[in-house]
């Protein structure tokens, strides 16, 4: 039938062999392997610090305290008591763009401000993301006029747009979320990175 | 007897008998606005401040206003409060468009200093006498005065598909740029 | 010796500034000789905005400048514009406006004191009122369906009813709001650092705070009694029994007592407004009935062709006000805030200016911290309460 919604448990059990089906019980020796093999992880060195500073850098993103206009009210209002950000270890936030390796750019961005912005996000060190916050951030807004800059990805680059004017702190939170995802998915740099590809980067060589 | 602003138009008068104040009149005109000429302005604010009736000692907010195809162009708009009789009152003195200049009224309320400075960031109107007359809310390297009604809105087209000639639809290729799906949470 | 004095720039991105604003400070030793705000880091062109705008959409505009307490931004403009257009609200509209510009005031100083307790140093107080403030969001969420952003008040009414469990929700809040009062107070009022860090702290006469416009809590803590809800009462204010607190002192410390018993009597006057709705009945008309300026009710629009017609209008055009102006002020949680409006006789205003509280009393900084030292301007930029979103509009 087909409107019967598929019943999909979250993990489902190994299917039972077949009845009749002779199962030979494993020897000492194969149950030996089966438990080495399940207490210990065959990677390369690289891949496995990789992963480790992936998951350390997205399980605790330090995220830079900015405020810009009504959206900064929400974002405050995640590290209050009700929605407690600190459930996704994002809840040290920083006065200081040096100590900061998030920036939640939370709300319109004027003229006069943008060239301010871009400073703070050249000021924090990498590994560095940018969540743009509300509809303001994202693309404008309603304030589609002289004044203000339409979007923040003019000046620096984006890694997840928020929606809403203000968006709810569930809303934010799951962009948080969403970032996790995307740092979990990146490939890290380790160590210094090399000055030629800094040189490229910049334009130089 | 409640001061009525009928008396303080009247008081104004014999102070001043010579200077052109005129009533402003129209069906919608709700509050009680006197049109004053801009040479007596400074003279007769510091009138309405210090007489002992009076004593309009605040003044909640002044701006500017452009009216463009009238002539003359731009107004300016005090909002003087008494504190002791809780009364409003409102002057307005008219500018020419061209090197458009009032006196300014810092002296007599120093509230004035920054309501002065923004209606000369969005009207370009000259305050004569004003401590330091720069921009205050745009920046400082701004071309123009935003709030004349011969300065643009300055709206931003919005990039659809349809107005934008190399903008197209995310292709299925994208797909592949995208963060893969991963399980943030280990298990 | 060479005397030399530093000048030294705090902001646009401090965590105390409460948003962007800029202060240079020139400072001899710690003693600050002189301090200049710098605004305009926000500046969003509203006044501009909505001179593009029909009445109606410049509306949700003005919850972006006051976002802390959005309500009585409301209030503001539609009260300039129905003066403009010569009409008045129901009583009963009037009273759910009054309970609902009365918790924005509970909420909007209860913002303010988690703010300006970090900034002095006392963190813990951030959790108590913020947890009180979510109560006020959620019920605005209930009853506009946005928790900051509400736009709820129309031109001559409200853009919906009330809806079921309203009013017995409102009445839990203030309920119990008293008992968290006390709970702040006990948090602040008698702390040795709180007094140490704000009496006597960013002084500023009466005299001085006239001459510089001051409004709101700041004037009333330098003992000035004027509050415009008594003064130049609007939406019936006058009918209702509350006391407004004015402190002599003049320091940091006085209006933060203001500003407490200022939510005493919020409270008080939600619980007589709550009483009035329900006495008024509590689900009613909750627009004026005059077609050529407010959309007719839903029933209406459905039977009869006139008001069909007049939904039309009004929705593709907006209204047509008389050719003239008006100002008309509130008594917002941070000052007077008024808006002038000027009609052309065409659907949008020809200019729109808002005389917002934040940007006067901030020009009071300077004469509150000259020849102070500098860790009071924390302090004192702390407790003249402002949002920049209004300063820079
Ligand atoms: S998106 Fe909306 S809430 Fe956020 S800053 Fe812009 S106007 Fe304010």
């Amino acid at each position: 039938m087909s409107d019967t919604p598929e019943f999909k448990p979250l993990r489902t059990l190994a299917p039972s062999t077949a009845p009749g089906e002779l199962v030979m019980p494993k020897t000492a020796d194969e149950l030996l392997y089966e438990e080495v093999e399940r207490g210990l992880l065959f990677t390369k060195v690289e891949s496995m610090v990789g992963w480790a500073m992936n998951q350390a850098r997205a399980n605790a993103i330090w995220p830079l305290s900015f405020g810009l206009a009504c959206c900064a009210i929400e974002m405050m209002a995640i590290a209050g008591p009700r929605f407690d950000v600190s459930r996704f270890g994002a809840e040290v936030f920083r006065g200081s763009p040096r100590q900061a390796d998030l920036m939640i750019v939370a709300g319109r961005v004027s003229i006069k401000m943008a060239p301010v912005v871009r400073q703070l996000y050249e000021q924090m060190p990498d590994p560095k993301w940018v969540i743009a916050m509300g509809a303001c951030s994202s693309c404008g807004g309603v304030f589609n006029n002289f004044a203000i800059l339409q979007g923040v990805d003019k000046i620096v680059p984006v890694d997840v747009y928020v929606p809403g004017c203000p968006p709810r702190p569930e809303a934010l939170l799951h962009g948080i979320m969403k970032l996790q995802e995307k740092i979990l998915a990146s490939k890290p740099e380790i160590g210094p990175i090399p000055r030629k590809r800094v040189l490229k980067q910049k334009g130089v060589a | 007897m409640p001061l009525t602003p009928e008396r303080v138009e009247q008081k104004l008068r014999e102070r001043f008998p010579d200077a052109a104040i005129e009533r402003q009149t129209g069906d919608a005109v709700r509050d009680y606005t006197l049109y004053v000429p801009g040479e007596s302005l400074v003279e007769m604010c510091t009138f309405l401040r210090d007489d002992a009736e009076l004593d309009f000692g605040m003044l909640p907010w002044m701006g500017g206003c452009d009216h463009m195809p009238a002539v003359p162009r731009f107004e300016t708009v005090y909002n003087l409060l008494s504190l002791s009789n809780s009364l409003r009152f409102t002057l307005k003195v008219r500018i020419a468009e061209e090197q458009p200049r009032v006196p300014s009224v810092v002296a007599v309320w120093p509230t004035a200093n920054w309501h002065e400075r923004e209606t000369y960031d969005f009207y370009g109107i000259e305050f004569t006498g004003h401590p330091e007359l720069t921009r205050i809310l745009l920046p400082d390297d701004w071309v123009g005065w935003p709030l004349r009604k011969d300065s643009p809105l300055g709206y931003e087209e919005v990039a659809f598909t349809h107005n934008t000639p190399n903008r197209r639809l995310p292709s299925p290729s994208l797909k592949k740029l995208a963060p893969k799906k991963v399980k943030y949470r280990a298990q | 010796m060479r005397n030399e004095t530093m000048t030294i720039n705090m902001g646009p991105q401090h965590p105390s500034t409460h948003g962007v604003l800029r202060v240079a400070l020139e400072l001899d030793g710690e003693t600050i000789v002189a301090c200049k705000p710098i605004v305009g880091y926000l500046h969003t062109g509203m006044e501009k905005q909505a001179e593009y705008k029909t009445y109606t959409q410049s509306i949700p505009q003005t919850d972006r400048m006051d976002y802390i307490s959005p309500m009585s931004n409301n209030l503001a403009f539609c009260l300039a514009a129905e003066k403009l257009l010569g009409i008045e609200p129901p009583a009963r509209v009037q009273a759910i406006r009054v309970l609902l510009c009365e918790l924005t005031r509970i909420s909007s100083h209860a913002v303010w004191m988690g703010t300006h307790a970090i900034d002095i140093g006392a963190l813990t107080v951030f959790w108590y009122t913020f947890r009180e403030r979510e109560k006020v969001l959620s019920i605005y969420d209930h009853v506009a369906g946005a928790r900051m952003t509400s736009s709820y008040f129309r031109v001559g009414g409200l853009s919906r009813d009330i809806p079921e469990g309203f009013l017995e929700r409102c009445e839990k809040f203030v309920d119990e709001m008293p008992a968290h009062i006390d709970e702040y107070e006990s948090l602040l009022t008698r702390n040795p650092i709180w007094l140490a860090r704000t009496q006597g702290v960013a002084l500023i006469s009466g005299k001085d705070a006239v001459a510089w416009g001051v409004t709101g809590p700041t004037l009333r803590g330098s003992g000035v009694n004027y509050d415009l809800r008594k003064n130049e009462p609007y939406s019936g204010y006058e009918t209702y029994q509350f006391d407004v607190p004015v402190q002599s002192a003049g320091d940091a410390y006085a209006r933060y007592q203001v500003r407490v018993q200022e939510m005493r009597e919020s409270v008080k006057i939600a619980k007589q407004a709550i009483q009035r709705i329900r006495e008024l009945g509590e689900f009613g008309p909750y627009r004026v009935r005059d077609f050529k300026y407010v959309l007719p009710p839903k029933e209406d629009v459905k039977t009869s062709m006139e008001a069909l017609i007049h939904h039309f209008k009004i929705v593709a055009h907006g209204f047509f006000p008389p050719v003239g102006e008006a100002y008309s002020k509130v008594e917002a949680p941070k000052g007077e805030l008024g808006f002038y409006l000027v009609s052309d006789g065409s659907s949008r205003p020809w200019r729109m200016k808002v005389r917002s509280p934040s940007f006067i009393n901030l020009q009071a900084l300077p004469v509150m911290v000259q020849g102070r030292m500098i860790a009071d301007v924390i302090a004192a930029i702390g407790s003249i309460d402002i949002v920049l979103g209004e300063v820079d509009r």
